[in-house]
């Protein structure tokens, strides 16, 4: 008896207590931008693709969901023929983006990526490229690397000498 | 044996050892980067420092380079205190200094073996804010790339290119910070040996370019043992593959064949695998006659409805496995199978074999002719037709500047203190050849004529060696040759005489077979190292064929017999094409099993797309007789299967009883009841060999990635893993690699060492045999009885004067690395490499037909070459490049008549073109 009494009490008081409730999706939650949600590739601050297809968040993906192969720009640049990710395997860790060594990959806070069929969570390069540099905004591995691209030759990199003169006979 | 102690703990060492080979023989992480198991110790690197003690008192020791010091008993050593390590630490991080930040964007991630020694040394912070010094790259041609920021100036690349190989067109320059390793100027790198540089360079600075062209990370090659299919030689091969392409060829050690190195020909010729030329699917020729593709079962069907039909011929391959010959000859019953090469060459096989049968003198691995102190090369030009036996002859010369060493108590791995005490002494190296080859830079003498010349004289040295050996008279200019090679032979400890079946002469081989019976009839060594032209020469030879192809092309061209069955062969390169038209013309059914579309494809009734060798599991015979497995690396594309499977499924069909193997080890197991096989069985462990715990032997690494994405654009679902019935390994990630026989060793890697250097840890010791046993079985090994003298050969040559008469010029066979082999010559990187179909002759009479070095020369019914001249080539003869694609594989043996082709534009060698600096 006294067991229900206390329930009614319990239910009762909290016609009085603040509305924990959200609207979603009327009302959407604020979301910090290092959430865990939808991976997007980004793009240099010079609006050329920042993946260098060097593999590094494929191997490290815990679910093996990435998959790309290397091809070679005009430029020299090296970039994913073509960058495939399975979010019907992606456990959102995150692990790619720690892996990557140029921002490209990055894990942004949507994650509304529900689908009736699953074959549309498949993502292609298509669908991830952004046209934008994502959370890095000042970023480019390219001119930090010493491989040479068009637009920057030997010694042109951040911190790089001019080329050597291998002839020269000087000590 | 020695006993040092490192760390406290005791080792048995080899006496002589330096503190490095201890070190790694026994499994231990000490990092190094200038020291190379093949090629000795320079002390160039400062990395492999670890502290030394007095005795057992000393507390304090002192810094010493482990690679640079022997280990003599009672050394007691620490890789572990705190100085050696951090000493090791601050190399790193000053060969750091300068490194690019080019990790993602370079070809050796993942195997590079300067990240193992940045991560085992435990340099991870970048302190250093100065600027890096850059160089410009060069173009190095079709098969190296080049990118010198990433160089630590350990100097492997010019030791190995330079002192090893022997090439003389890349070499250090520059001083302190500014060394550059490279070319004087932009250009083709000249050895033909120059891809090993891929794997002999620490860093990614010579990388494998048409590997980077869809380049994959190590930890993503799908990969097999493989053996090489480019020539004689059988080298062990581990081929990579990813998304249904092989993307590239590594060496996979063995102690008795390839050693650590491969030739470029093996390296960069299995690209033919990805060519577009390669058959996917089965087809019939329709009336309008276009191929009309038809499902596999309904070409088995067609099969063994020809199969019902009486006899049929069967023209079994050089190229294609034992396996899929032994399928075809059994099929087609002894007396319709041919050994699929020309009549001349097939007789030389023959003769070959029956040599090393009743020789009795050694027949040398590549580790043996190494170790020779005299080699005479009698003819053939293994340079360019078993090319990895040349390289090993440059390293035979070196025995005398190693026992120079020795004496003066240099050690061996001691590199510059031999190289620098020895200076330019060689052993004696004789070499007889058609015309000059690369590697007479390193021969004390050397003779040029027709093979018949070459064979005299011969003769004449197995004659002054033991006068009960035929005597034959000689040319002034001859007897030099003869003399000094005799002298040189006789006094050899450990003499080598090499031969072959590429001059076409069976009286060079029986000289070469005289010698070294002589030789060993004066109770001493002699070693005979015959080759033949292609991987599975010897393969097909052992397994014996009644028929000789020009009888099976009479056979069918006179319709005796109507059907034929072609094996993974072209028959344009062995016979001459109106034969061949012949015989194909009056055939109804010819039936061709290839890889790729040959000149035959064009004339076969119905197309059956064979598997190429990384696609299949087979067995190949090497020259010295070695029976070798190849693994399936991948599954291929298309409808795409062994040869074997259409032969046996037709067999079934047809109600035959004899051919129900269903597993390639069943096919072996027959085949191994074929006398001269025998010992087929043993080469390697058969599907249902399980490692530790049970497990498979993986194909791909335990960090292969993309499993659930790689195949999800077609189905999201990912598909099952293929089982594989045929062999002890997986198409997985799943099992072991690291305690499996030596002959299942798919890629190699160890917890820390990711790039090729890991093969110390699956060697007993370092550059010693497998842990897992040697690979391979020698089928040809005979008991050493007898000098052979009541087989020595008696009838030299008749040698005619060889004088420009007016029906025309007498041809001689000459070979290229790039271009002579079929497959190979289908390969991208290989095509690009080479020159088209040439034609040597002596300058004067070059000039007397018109004809212009450069220019285009022709012959009726042989079709179009570049000029070429050479003035060693004897007058009255022309060399032809044989095997050439477009090109003509089998000389004709009558004069032919030359005149100039105004109209051929010889394909330019290949530009000198500065791109990707
Ligand atoms: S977030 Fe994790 S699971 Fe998803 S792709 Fe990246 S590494 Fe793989
Ligand atoms: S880690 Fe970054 S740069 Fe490398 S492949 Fe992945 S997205 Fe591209
Ligand atoms: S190019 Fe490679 S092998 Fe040559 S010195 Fe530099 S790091 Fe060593
Ligand atoms: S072509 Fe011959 S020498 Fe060259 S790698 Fe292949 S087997 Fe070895
Ligand atoms: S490996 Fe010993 S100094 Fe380089």
């Amino acid at each position: 008896m006294w067991s229900h009494v206390r329930t009614l009490w319990e239910v009762l008081k909290h016609t009085f207590s603040r509305n924990e409730t959200v609207q979603y999706p009327e009302e959407m939650p604020y979301l910090a931008p290092r959430y865990r949600g939808r991976i997007i590739l980004t793009r240099d601050p010079d609006g050329e693709e920042r993946c260098v297809a060097c593999n590094l968040c494929a191997v490290v993906c815990p679910v093996d969901c990435i998959a790309l192969e290397k091809t070679e720009g005009e430029d020299g640049r090296w970039l994913p023929e073509f960058f495939r990710i399975n979010f019907s395997r992606c456990i959102m860790c995150g692990m790619c983006e720690e892996a990557c060594p140029t921002y490209a990959i990055q894990l942004t806070p949507d994650f509304e990526l529900c689908e009736f069929n699953r074959d549309n969570m498949v993502y292609e390069k298509e669908h991830l490229l952004i046209d934008g540099v994502g959370k890095y905004p000042g970023y480019s591995f390219w001119q930090i690397a010493g491989k040479t691209i068009a637009g920057k030759d030997k010694g042109e990199a951040q911190g790089e000498c001019e080329p050597v003169d291998v002839k020269d006979l000087l000590p | 044996m020695a006993i040092i102690t490192v760390d406290g703990q005791t080792f048995d060492v080899q006496e002589g050892h330096n503190l490095l080979q201890a070190c790694l023989t026994h499994k231990l992480d000490l990092p190094y980067f200038c020291w190379h198991p093949a090629m000795g110790s320079v002390g160039a690197c400062r990395q492999c420092a670890v502290i030394q003690y007095q005795d057992e008192d000393d507390e304090r020791g002192r810094l010493v380079m482990a690679c640079m010091t022997l280990a003599v008993d009672g050394t007691r050593i620490s890789i572990e205190a705190g100085q050696a390590k951090e000493f090791r630490a601050s190399v790193i991080e000053w060969l750091m200094e300068n490194h690019p930040h080019d990790c993602p964007v370079c070809e050796e991630g993942g195997e590079c073996h300067l990240q193992d020694m940045t991560v085992m040394t435990g340099h991870t912070t970048r302190r250093y804010r100065g600027q890096k010094r850059t160089f410009r790259n060069q173009y190095l041609g079709p098969f190296i790339g080049h990118e010198m920021n990433r160089c630590i100036t350990c100097f492997r690349c010019v030791r190995y290119y330079h002192d090893y190989a022997g090439g003389d067109d890349l070499q250090a320059f520059g001083s302190r910070t500014r060394m550059f390793f490279g070319r004087e100027s932009d250009g083709v790198l000249e050895n033909e040996f120059a891809g090993n540089l891929v794997e002999v360079c620490p860093t990614g600075v010579f990388t494998d370019k048409p590997f980077s062209q869809t380049y994959t990370r190590k930890w993503d090659l799908q990969s097999a043992p493989s053996i090489c299919p480019g020539c004689a030689v059988g080298c062990n091969t581990l081929p990579g593959a990813r998304y249904g392409l092989l993307k590239r060829v590594h060496n996979r050690y063995h102690s008795d064949v390839n050693g650590y190195f491969l030739c470029d020909r093996g390296r960069f010729g299995s690209h033919f695998v990805n060519a577009d030329a390669r058959i996917r699917r089965a087809g019939v020729r329709a009336e309008d006659g276009v191929f009309e593709e038809i499902a596999i079962e309904d070409a088995s069907v067609r099969l063994s409805e020809v199969l019902g039909q009486g006899d049929v011929i069967g023209i079994g391959s050089p190229r294609a496995s034992l396996e899929a010959n032994f399928a075809l000859k059994s099929l087609v019953g002894e007396d319709n199978f041919v050994a699929g090469v020309a009549d001349n060459e097939n007789r030389l096989n023959e003769l070959m074999v029956s040599i090393y049968r009743e020789s009795g003198a050694h027949i040398p691995t590549l580790t043996d002719v190494e170790a020779a102190d005299a080699v005479l090369v009698l003819g053939e030009d293994v340079l360019n037709t078993a090319p990895r036996v040349a390289l090993a002859l440059r390293q035979s010369v070196r025995n005398l500047s190693l026992e120079m060493a020795t004496n003066a108590g240099i050690p061996e791995w001691q590199d510059a203190g031999v190289r620098g005490h020895a200076q330019d002494a060689l052993n004696p190296l004789f070499i007889a050849s058609i015309a000059p080859t690369r590697i007479d830079d390193i021969a004390a003498d050397t003779l040029h004529g027709t093979p018949d010349v070459l064979a005299e004289a011969g003769f004449a040295i197995a004659h002054q060696i033991d006068s009960a050996f035929v005597a034959v008279e000689l040319f002034n200019d001859v007897n030099n040759f003869v003399d000094a090679a005799v002298k040189a032979l006789s006094e050899a400890k450990r003499p080598l005489i090499v031969s072959g079946t590429g001059c076409g002469s069976a009286a060079l081989m029986q000289a070469a077979a005289n010698i070294a019976w002589a030789l060993k009839g004066r109770g001493g060594e002699a070693a005979l190292l015959l080759t033949g032209q292609e991987a599975n020469s010897t393969g097909v030879t052992l397994l014996g064929a009644d028929l000789d192809l020009g009888s099976a092309l009479r056979k069918l061209s006179t319709g005796d017999v109507k059907n034929v069955i072609v094996l993974e062969n072209d028959l344009y390169r062995r016979a001459p094409a109106a034969s061949v038209d012949a015989a194909l013309d009056k055939a109804d059914n010819v039936i061709v099993l290839d890889v790729l579309e040959t000149p035959t494809i064009e004339r076969a009734t119905m197309v059956l797309p064979a598997a190429a060798y990384a696609e299949s599991t087979g067995t190949f015979v090497n020259y010295e007789g070695r029976a070798q497995r190849f693994y399936q690396v991948f599954e291929a594309d298309g409808a795409t299967r062994p040869a074997w499977r259409y032969l046996t499924d037709a067999a079934k069909l047809a109600g035959r009883n004899d051919l129900r193997w269903d597993h390639v080890d069943e096919v072996v197991r027959a085949c191994a009841g074929t006398d001269n096989l025998k010992g087929i069985q043993d080469v390697a462990p058969t599907a249902d060999y399980r490692g530790r715990a049970n497990l498979r032997i993986p194909r791909e690494t335990h960090r292969a990635s993309g499993r659930t994405a790689m195949h999800a654009h077609l189905n999201v679902h990912e598909p099952k893993t293929t089982v594989d019935e045929e062999t002890p390994f997986s198409y997985s990630m799943e099992g072991l690699n690291g305690d499996q026989p030596g002959s299942l060793i798919p890629y190699v890697w160890s917890p820390g060492w990711n790039s090729n250097q890991s093969i110390f840890k699956f060697q007993q010791e370092v550059a010693g045999s497998l842990q897992g046993g040697e690979v391979g079985v020698r089928l040809l090994d005979v008991s050493a009885n007898g000098t052979g003298l009541q087989n020595r050969f008696r009838d030299p040559p008749e040698t005619d004067s060889g004088s420009t008469t007016a029906d025309g010029m007498r041809l001689l066979p000459l070979y290229s690395i790039f271009g002579s082999d079929e497959l190979s010559g289908f390969s991208p990187p290989i095509i690009e490499r080479s020159s088209g179909p040439q034609l040597v002759l002596n300058p004067g009479e070059a000039h007397q037909l018109g004809l212009t070095v450069g220019g285009g020369v022709k012959s009726p019914g042989l079709g179009s070459f570049e000029v070429c001249v050479s003035s060693e080539m004897p007058r009255g003869y022309a060399g032809i490049v044989l095997g050439m694609r477009g090109s003509i594989n089998v000389l004709p043996q009558d004069a032919v008549e030359l005149m100039p082709d105004p109209s051929l534009k010889p394909k330019r060698p290949l530009d000198v073109i500065a791109r990707g600096h």
